[in-house]
């Protein structure tokens, strides 16, 4: 069989299509063949969490699947989140709340927060420490990550109160 | 030139928590770290890494490896030895004072570049493969031939300094490589006559920094220029610049090295690697840029462990629990090299006394070789291994006075009033340890109050006790010297624009330093932060720096600036003067400009001052001064400075699956005046949270031949966030004269403690069955056979 | 590291998978939801000649109940069974078992019949079919055929699957409504494979504790059923004596090994206190 094969996605809205090996690993497939640097590889064992991305809006770790499998699928990526360069309230939350310091793991800390609060919008402070054990930090001790969520909950509600009043 | 007044109502940024500059890329996924860095005709480099703990190499066959699909280039150490010269010896320098005042000997094995004659750890590499792709390049690797003759392995450095141990280097015919020694006053007789002693062995185990982006390097080489570019994820880019100069026989002035976006380094990033030079080296060898990306494999076997050491400890003390004497003997395994000589095991002996008045001392430290990874230093640097040995010594003393472990610390501690403390003993600079200011007894109250209070604890245990719950208190208490030398240099310039260029030796994983500094810089002009540009980590931009380790940056590099905008800041007077006609003693630095005290209409640009500063025909400089408006000052301390924190930790243990929940955490702090509040309290989370990992989950385990069996984040546990409880904070503010912002350092501080607070804490929780924990991690198995002591057999216990 | 080469082909049918596998005479690996697969691949401990990516087969994954069986699809995901009313309504001992499996992102791919299929000793999904008595459909070159939990698990990551087979449901009975149950594990961190688990069912006649169910998770080569224990409890009123008798009796049934991350004898220790504090939990419900 043939050593390439095709993969065509949409990626932060946009149709991208590459060609690369069945065995190419997806967080290498955006950071190599699309350029997206942003999705960070901490480990490739599946375990750390800096690679996590959204596949069909599901938080998922692109260090352990495959590009193939991406064919036809639609990603999201942290590249995505801002629009026009305007901070998501995610992102801005993490700024005014020291939610990073070396923002190696934040890539994946936003994408796991921001599936997280889509599935629970007004969380308690435990609900947000066990939704991002899924992603290992080093620098903060996770005590701002924790805030900067809880902050940006606030604003998305408040948000999402006004957008429908 | 100390301007932190407000000046027309403008509030100083020094002391605000002001938001990072460096979150906008970061958090757009636009920061770049070296595995980002994409090059026209890049290739990908592995190593070839031994599985085997101790070998000698026969042979390399590289065949298979070159024929591989997409291969360019491969390489052997035997190969490697031919191409290169020795590479001259790359430690750290040990200041003249220090090498008078210390007893010690030090021999330092060298490491090749790529093992040529043995390995001796497993994960050293001994080839390397260059591909189109790291895909490829890996599956040559796989394909690389080797005839090792396997030697026994050495691991337990007890067993290492015994006759008949498997020797590591063999030129040196012991595996007893460096010895050092110092005290003060007389602690043989302190300790014959003392009314007490207790003889204790604690146990410091190996664990590590584990940063989430691993090692990397990207080098090219410019054959126009003859000049190379080296990108790594490093600490230190003058030290590789330097390193990689005289490996290569360049000038250093045609050797950059740069430190991109760094995601966490946390002091094993601190020192030179093999591959800093190698990668480099294989740049300008192919003719085309090489990039190495580190995997997480591969870090757990070849970045540097740390900790790892053994602690006798033999206290004399009297009826009232006051030390009268402190002797500690000490071993240190380093694996199988020593990439940072002596400075682990002297920040031991340094920091063994504490924040406590004992007058008769006397440590001695053996530093061993073992087929392990190499021990380097890592958040704290020997500081926990010792706050583990007094920490735990301290509750002992209590235990066996039947005293709270509180009021044996609270009758050691030095006094406020007693600063400056001269301990007696010189630091590694060579100079006397004198804390410079601080009060630690109200540390420790307060650290105390923050976990809800010592009697208010003590009944919520006994209530506890009452419903078969076990909680305890433990307590960790440590002086921390921060803000060392040698020096670090400062460039600043103000530009045509008006905006003021600085340029430091430090290199950032995440401190937020380009906010520090520009908050320093901004009071320091009168100017916006955003009016300030700021490059660190790039060897072109300064031309001698130090690097960051050891809590020093904010305390160097803020001297450096300090004194550098003071010179400048006269000469731009000076101009300014004659520019305005006036006199230099009239002007003051206002809103990005140098105007006349009291005449606010009299004032011109700093960006006018440095157009009038540029050398040509129609400068506007007085006679006597200089063209251009730039500085440059390397700033050398006279000593270190004195930081403390106190941790308190209240423990939660279930007896029956020995579990540890941390139930309060607690930590009371100084670090002198604050530049940045926001990103101190970020600092010590993160350290303590790192403390925690090392307390109750992480660590390295060898088997008995050498291998590594945490090889994965499978078996290497770090904390996550369900992990820890929420941290409370307690500032105290002890300003020190050592340096001009009264700045103290406290990157490493936060991760001292907790391994010896948690273990005194459950010490605490169990004291009904006797528990003594004298090592780390606390292991819910050692919970559990404490607590039913002898009872855990095959028909199991029920609860 | 990187995976190894291999052939990759995306069959539309379970058929054509177990076609694929026969013509790679056991060469071959089956990609569901890969959580477990990817790592061993990318640390090059398996090299498969080629990998069978079930993920586009249509209709494999489904949640159904019907007559006290809750009939799943092998490729369902964790997560849809996570979040699956019909779990929670009629089987929430399958949405908290779920729970523990590693975190969401990993639940969001992984699937019941790849861990099934995995076996690992500490695997949650494989104590749930034991516990229950459910069952599992393979399909081979020569049709399907049910295996019962019992003769599933065979060994340490082993089952009764042959090489070209490929399980297309799972089967679980569902308890009755006034079964008590739970689940008690100990893992050194949230989310982390277990050390040590146990989950209990308890159906009772009045006070009398009709029909005891046990099994175990991560203190042995596989998960069985705690025989010994069962016999102890059943026709017991679940008094403390007797639960601490079974507790002792589960800790002496189970072959649990030393490895990195706890001793034998730790993990039997432990499969007392877990059993012990399961029955009691099981016990309070109703």
């Amino acid at each position: 069989m043939s050593e390439l094969v095709s993969v065509a996605l949409t990626v932060n809205g946009t149709r991208r299509q590459a060609r690369c090996e069945p065995r190419k690993l997806l967080a290498d497939f955006l950071r190599e063949d699309l350029g997206l640097t942003g999705t960070h590889v901490g480990c490739e064992h599946g375990v750390c969490g800096a690679c996590t991305i959204h596949f069909n809006g599901e938080a998922v770790r692109s260090c352990i699947m495959l590009a193939v499998q991406a064919d036809g699928a639609d990603l999201q990526t942290i590249e995505g989140l801002a629009e026009n360069g305007t901070f998501h309230p995610l992102q801005q939350a993490f700024h005014e709340n020291h939610g990073l310091q070396c923002g190696f793991c934040t890539p994946g800390m936003l994408m796991v927060a921001l599936e997280f609060l889509r599935l629970n919008p007004q969380p308690t402070e435990p609900e947000i420490r066990e939704a991002i054990s899924a992603v290992l930090c080093r620098c903060t001790g996770y005590r701002d990550i924790v805030r900067s969520i809880a902050a940006a909950a606030k604003i998305m509600n408040k948000n999402n109160r006004e957008a429908t009043a | 030139m100390n301007e932190s007044a407000d000046i027309s109502g403008k509030k100083p940024f020094i002391g605000a928590a002001m938001l990072r500059r460096e979150d906008r890329r970061l958090l757009l996924g636009q920061g770049q770290y070296v595995g980002d860095l994409e090059l026209p005709r890049m290739a990908h480099a592995v190593f070839v890494r031994s599985p085997v703990a101790h070998a000698r190499i026969r042979s390399v066959d590289l065949t298979r490896a070159i024929a591989a699909p997409r291969v360019v280039y491969a390489l052997s150490g035997i190969e490697l030895a031919r191409l290169l010269p020795t590479i001259p010896d790359h430690q750290v320098s040990l200041p003249g004072k220090w090498r008078s005042a210390v007893k010690h000997q030090i021999l330092n094995p060298q490491q090749a570049l790529l093992a040529g004659d043995k390995v001796r750890h497993v994960g050293e590499a001994f080839a390397v493969v260059i591909a189109e792709s790291r895909y490829a390049a890996e599956d040559a690797a796989a394909l690389v031939e080797a005839d090792f003759e396997v030697l026994p392995a050495v691991v337990d450095p007890e067993r290492a300094l015994k006759a008949g141990s498997p020797i590591v280097h063999d030129q040196f015919k012991t595996n007893l490589i460096a010895e050092l020694s110092a005290g003060k006053g007389d602690c043989e007789k302190a300790l014959r006559t003392a009314p007490r002693r207790l003889q204790r062995r604690f146990y410091h185990h190996r664990y590590a920094a584990l940063p989430i982006e691993c090692r990397g390097v990207v080098s090219e080489y410019d054959a126009r220029t003859q000049s190379i570019t080296i990108w790594s994820s490093t600490q230190v880019v003058h030290w590789v610049r330097r390193e990689v100069a005289a490996t290569l026989g360049m000038p250093e002035a045609r050797v950059r090295c740069i430190a991109p976006d760094v995601g966490g380094g946390f002091g094993i990033k601190g020192h030179v690697y093999p591959e800093d030079l190698l990668v480099p080296f294989l740049a300008r060898k192919i003719g085309r840029p090489v990039k190495w990306i580190e995997d997480r494999h591969e870090h757990l076997m070849c970045s540097c462990h740390s900790r790892d050491q053994i602690h006798d400890v033999a206290v004399g003390f009297d009826d009232d629990g006051r030390i009268l004497a402190f002797h500690d003997r000490f071993l240190t395994d380093i694996g199988a090299f020593n990439p940072i000589g002596s400075g682990v095991m002297y920040n031991t002996i340094a920091h063994l006394a504490g924040p406590y008045r004992i007058d008769n001392f006397f440590a001695e430290a053996k530093v061993v070789t073992t087929n392990k990874v190499p021990n380097a230093p890592y958040r704290g640097a020997g500081r926990p291994e010792a706050a583990l040995a007094t920490e735990r010594t301290m509750d002992l003393i209590a235990s066996t006075l039947g005293m709270e472990p509180a009021e044996v610390r609270r009758r050691n501690m030095i006094r406020a009033d007693e600063m400056p403390y001269n301990v007696g003993i010189v630091y590694r600079d060579g100079e006397p340890i004198v804390y410079d200011s601080g009060d630690y007894p109200a540390a420790l109250e307060k650290a105390l109050g923050a976990v809800g209070g010592l009697d208010a604890f003590r009944q919520r245990q006994a209530a506890a006790r009452g419903q078969g719950r076990y909680l305890g208190i433990g307590l960790g208490c440590y002086t921390e010297g921060t803000g060392a030398g040698p020096f670090e240099g400062a460039r600043v310039r103000i530009e045509p624009s008006g905006k003021i260029y600085v340029a430091g030796g430090s290199c950032p994983q995440g401190q937020g330093m380009e906010t520090i500094f520009s908050q320093i810089m901004a009071d320091t002009w009168q100017v916006d932060p955003d009016d300030i540009v700021i490059t660190l980590a790039d060897t072109s931009a300064i031309p001698i720096g130090f690097g960051t380790v050891a809590s020093r940056s904010t305390v160097t590099l803020s001297a450096a600036i300090h004194h550098a905008s003071e010179r400048l800041r006269e000469k731009a007077f000076a101009i300014a003067a004659n520019m305005m006609e006036c006199g230099i003693q009239d002007l003051e630095l206002r809103h990005g400009k140098v105007g006349v005290i009291g005449v606010p209409n009299m004032e011109v640009t700093l960006g006018a001052v440095a157009r009038a500063a540029a050398p040509g025909w129609d400068h506007r400089r007085p006679v006597g001064v200089e063209a251009g408006l730039e500085e440059t000052y390397y700033w050398e301390p006279p000593t270190v400075t004195w930081s403390y924190a106190v941790h308190a930790v209240i423990v939660d243990v279930d007896i029956g699956t020995g579990a540890v929940k941390l139930d309060r955490y607690a930590v009371a702090h100084d670090c002198g005046v604050v530049i940045n509040p926001m990103l101190v309290e970020g600092q010590i989370i993160g350290g303590t949270v790192q403390g925690v990992g090392g307390g109750l989950l992480e660590g390295f385990v060898y088997d008995s031949e050498g291998q590594l069996l945490t090889g994965s984040l499978m078996d290497y546990l770090a904390p996550t966030a369900s992990d820890v409880p929420d941290i409370a904070l307690v500032h105290l503010q002890s300003p020190t004269s050592l340096n001009p912002l009264g700045v103290k350092g406290l990157g490493e501080g936060g991760a001292i403690a907790p391994p010896v607070a948690i273990a005194n804490a459950v010490c605490d929780a169990l004291a009904a069955f006797g528990a003594e924990l004298n090592s780390t991690p606390v292991l819910p198995e050692q919970v559990v056979r404490i607590a039913h002591q002898g009872v855990l057999r095959s028909s199991g216990v029920v609860s | 590291m990187k995976p190894a080469k291999f052939d990759y082909h995306t069959p539309a049918t379970l058929e054509a998978a177990v076609a694929l596998l026969q013509q790679y005479k056991g060469e071959a690996r089956l990609l569901a939801g890969g959580q477990s697969l990817l790592p061993m691949m990318n640390f090059r401990l398996i090299t498969p000649a080629a990998l069978i990516d079930l993920n586009r087969v249509p209709n494999v994954d489904y949640i159904s109940f019907d007559n006290a069986l809750l009939r799943v699809g092998a490729m369902t995901r964790h997560r849809a069974l996570e979040f699956s009313p019909i779990v929670a309504q009629r089987l929430p001992l399958l949405a908290e078992a779920i729970r523990l499996v590693a975190h969401l992102p990993i639940r969001s791919r992984g699937t019941i019949g790849g861990s099934l299929a995995l076996a690992d000793p500490a695997a949650e999904l494989p104590m749930l079919l034991q516990v229950l008595e459910g069952e599992v459909v393979a399909l081979g070159p020569n049709g399907a055929r049910v295996i019962q939990a019992g003769d599933l698990f065979e060994g340490i990551m082993t089952t009764n699957l042959a090489a070209d087979e490929v399980l297309s449901e799972v089967r679980l009975p569902t308890l009755s409504p006034h079964a008590g149950f739970a689940i008690e594990e100990y893992a050194r961190r949230r989310g982390d494979f277990a050390i040590a688990a146990v989950t209990v069912v308890i159906e009772r006649a009045g006070a009398q504790c009709r029909k005891a169910r046990l099994a175990t998770a991560g203190v042995g080569p596989m998960s069985i059923r705690l025989t010994a224990a069962e016999a102890v409890l059943e026709g017991s009123r679940l008094e403390d004596e007797a639960i601490d008798e079974a507790a002792a009796k589960a800790a002496d049934q189970v072959s649990p090994q030393t490895d990195l991350h706890a001793t034998a004898d730790y993990r039997r220790h432990l499969t007392g206190i877990l059993t012990a504090r399961a029955l009691r939990r099981a016990r309070s419900m109703h």
